[in-house]
């Protein structure tokens, strides 16, 4: 039977398929839907972790136990994770093991574009890159199988193309796994130097033996037709057939280590040899290191993500397509979001705001303009204590803000950095329940599992406390007098705080009675549009339809010209 | 190769695109056709552009259409439809919702001409339509609806993917959503 299926879709039936009983994740685009869908399968315990690192973690215990493991993250999640993934190499594994690494090539939904392959051969592990939804589900067999044979974990490494496109795959049964046995060995499993330095040449000889089978796995595949040679993997395959339909393909599958041999005999079948990739030079430079003349970079450049038109433009075939004047629409917090309060509010005290990672990154954009930085998931309360330590007048002009999700991820260890070195940052927790950015999935202090089951629910405020921290308080996210109250008081307390700012994401609770302009009372002052919401036009006018009711608006109003429905008729 | 179909659904984040994405792809994969699609997911989905790319035929490689083949443009909003409308190919067919959604913090937005005059346009009020079928929700299936009437696949199939993919107490709904759109798919004259 054949079904629709986005690569994530696929890559979960595959993982069914190959008798995965153990799967562990933490969200991320574009690798999200890889465990959401894992988890319609009842046959495989499917779990978030709050981090990557976590979710690699329980990855390599669950193989050790000798089940079959897959385990996903979007491309930054792997420095997180990279730190187990360097040393699972030495080790090996019992059950498979299979990381799937999301790039983000074009940074559609992400802070950079890192090139993840390099983390297969950092680490001297294979390398998979699957062209389609199809191969995507065969691939995860096939990692499993590598990982098994070899006794090595293996990187699948998918980009936003392959994850979120969708195309036609073949279903097949779920072939069962028996747990294998595990062994004491701590030769293989205890990495101190003295067993290390022995892994590490078993490494090296499995690479040896990886590079054979690389020279005949047949999803290294020539496909002969002219003379023109073109060396591509993943989604640039695809482009390569649409823009050079008589050119002759090197299609690489398992892209670390590369074949050599047969990567040498199809240069010298061809006349000259291109190679496609998207982002770094991976595959071109090792070529290039053959001593194979081929052109690659030259062409394409490194930024960005591909296409056929861009291929054409590149190659010369095409021109570029003519620019349109039209007005960009970036994303926008949406009406009734939680996160626009704080933002308005710290803009307005003119404070300096170390920022973090998820929906209320939006804050940062005109009108809230409100923070100062984005850089990676937990790095607001570190790089806030910097400043201070830099300079002690930062104590009393930034505070960090931190969403709920990225805390539990990555923000505990420097809060705790900030008690243990006599910082005095303020900290907003932006507590929405969820994990909105990513589509709204649970976490440790949401009380549910990926599964949908009830969990123990983390409480925020003892966490906190147990961390070092002594002010600690809650605020409503709409209450903006409060809000501001707080913040003023928390960043000339002498000491570290915690500001906890509480309020559903507004996509999951029904929406409040929309809010109206009475037009009576409006002199058009603006002051409701500097919150920029999506529901309030210039004018003023709310649309009812946008509007959530969450009063914001009313809040920030000086002649009280904006009601609730009810208000205004009466 | 050159018999693959190119299609687009644009318009903002929020306005159902990826679900009208996933019934189309299962139409036309019914339909008896290879079919790709390409979404967008994540950031951009909070109100943003968003795209849903779809190729169809008897073989399709690339996930992506590119710029100045597009065979139907489909638009959910005005706005989107003139970022997007110079990637309809010769003899593509533009089916717009003439609804204007503004980007955030805008009341006007100066467009080159207005589009619902446009010559050979399929131009609806998908909104109204569909809260005269019955669910405001479902004016992606009135403009999926006008797609249909020119896509030549029975409305049949239409009708056993939308069973297998709308709830039940949505069904009928969506249903006469669909087909008031493929009633109002005649182009304007031009
Ligand atoms: C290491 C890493 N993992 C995952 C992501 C993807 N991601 C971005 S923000 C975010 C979490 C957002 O949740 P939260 O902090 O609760 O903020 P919200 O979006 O709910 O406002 C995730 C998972 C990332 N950017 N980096």
């Amino acid at each position: 039977m054949k079904k629709i299926m986005s690569g994530n879709e696929a890559i979960a039936r595959g993982a069914y398929e190959a008798g995965v009983s153990v799967a562990a994740a933490y969200p991320g685009t574009p690798s999200t839907e890889i465990l959401e869908n894992i988890a319609q399968y009842p046959s495989i315990r499917a779990q978030w972790s709050p981090n990557e690192k976590v979710a690699l973690e329980v990855g390599i215990g669950a193989s050790l136990a000798g089940a079959r493991v897959l385990v996903a993250m979007k491309h930054v999640g792997l420095n997180v994770a990279a730190d187990p993934w360097m040393t699972i190499a030495y080790t090996g594994v019992n059950g498979g093991l299979v990381l799937v690494s999301a790039d983000d090539p074009g940074m559609h939904s992400s802070q950079n574009e890192q090139d993840n392959r390099f983390y297969a051969r950092m680490a001297g592990v294979p390398l998979l890159e699957p062209a389609d939804s199809q191969e995507a589900k065969e691939f995860v067999r096939l990692a499993l199988e590598i990982s098994e044979e070899y006794d090595t974990p293996v990187l699948l490494r998918i980009t936003t193309r392959i994850a979120h496109s969708k195309g036609l795959v073949e279903l097949g049964e779920r072939k069962e796994h028996d747990l294998r046995p595990y062994i004491k060995d701590p030769k293989k499993y205890v990495m101190i130097p003295g067993n290390a330095r022995g892994r590490h040449v078993a490494v090296v000889e499995r690479l040896a033996k990886l590079a054979r089978l690389a020279e005949e796995i047949p999803i290294n595949k020539v496909e002969m037709r002219g003379k023109l040679g073109v060396i591509t993997s993943g989604v640039c395959y695809q482009y390569v057939r649409e823009v050079l339909p008589e050119a002759s393909v090197f299609k690489l599958g398992l892209t670390y280590p590369l074949p050599e041999d047969a990567i040498r005999a199809f240069a010298e079948r061809v006349d000259e040899l291109f190679v496609i990739e998207e982002l770094e030079p991976f595959l071109e430079e090792q070529i290039r290191a053959m001593g194979i003349r081929v052109k690659g970079k030259e062409l394409t450049g490194v930024l960005g993500e591909l296409n056929q038109k861009r291929l054409a433009v590149s190659l010369g075939l095409e021109e570029p397509p003519p620019a349109v004047d039209v007005p960009p629409r970036p994303p926008v917090l949406c009406p009734g979001c939680p996160h626009r309060g704080v933002f308005y509010v710290l803009r307005r005290l003119r404070l300096t705001v170390l920022g973090d990672i998820g929906c209320y990154s939006l804050g940062a954009l005109p009108p809230l303009d409100a923070m100062d930085t984005c850089i990676c998931m937990g790095a607001s309360i570190g790089s806030a204590l910097g400043m201070e330590k830099a300079d002690s007048v930062w104590a009393e002009k930034s505070v960090a803000v931190i969403g709920d999700s990225t805390f539990l991820h990555s923000g505990m260890t420097p809060l705790l950095d900030v008690v243990y070195n006599g910082g005095r940052t303020t900290v907003l927790i932006l507590d929405n329940s969820t994990t909105a950015m990513t589509g709204h999935q649970d976490h440790p202090g949401t009380g549910r599992t990926l599964g949908g089951e009830a969990a123990p629910k983390v409480d925020l405020e003892k966490l906190v406390r147990a961390l070092g921290v002594r002010r600690i308080r809650r605020v409503d996210a709409y209450d903006l007098d409060s809000l501001r109250r707080a913040v003023r008081e928390e960043i000339e307390a002498p000491e570290p705080s915690v500001i906890i700012v509480t309020r559903p994401c507004a996509l999951k609770v029904p929406p409040g009675r929309p809010s109206v302009v009475d037009e009576a009372k409006c002199n058009n002052c603006g002051l409701c549009l500097r919150l920029g919401c999506p529901a309030i036009q210039e004018g003023a006018w709310i649309d009812s339809h946008l509007c959530r009711g969450c009063g914001l608006c009313r809040e920030v109003c000086p002649r009280e010209a904006i009601g609730g429905d009810a208000d205004v008729q009466s | 190769m050159s018999k693959v179909k190119n299609i687009l659904l644009v318009g903002v984040g929020g306005q159902g695109i990826i679900l009208a994405g996933k019934l189309l792809a299962e139409v036309l994969a019914a339909g008896g056709f290879d079919v790709k699609l390409s979404e967008v997911h994540g950031m951009a989905q909070r109100g943003g552009s968003v795209v849903t790319q779809v190729r169809f035929g008897p073989q399709v490689y690339s996930p992506l259409v590119s710029p100045g083949k597009v065979d139907y443009l489909v638009a959910f909003e005005q706005i989107e439809a003139w970022r997007w409308l110079s990637w309809l190919g010769p003899g593509g067919l533009l089916i717009m919702d003439e609804q204007i959604i503004y980007p955030a913090g805008r009341t006007q937005v100066t467009l080159p001409e207005d589009l619902t005059g446009r010559p050979g346009t399929v131009c609806l009020n998908a909104r109204r339509i569909a809260e005269e079928a019955g669910l405001v929700k479902a004016a992606n299936m009135v403009l999926l609806g006008a797609l249909a009437a020119h896509l030549g696949i029975e409305l049949e199939i239409w009708y056993r993917v939308l069973e297998n993919s709308v709830p039940l107490k949505y069904l009928e709904s969506n249903r006469k959503a669909l087909e008031e759109g493929f009633a109002r798919a005649k182009p304007s004259a031009g």
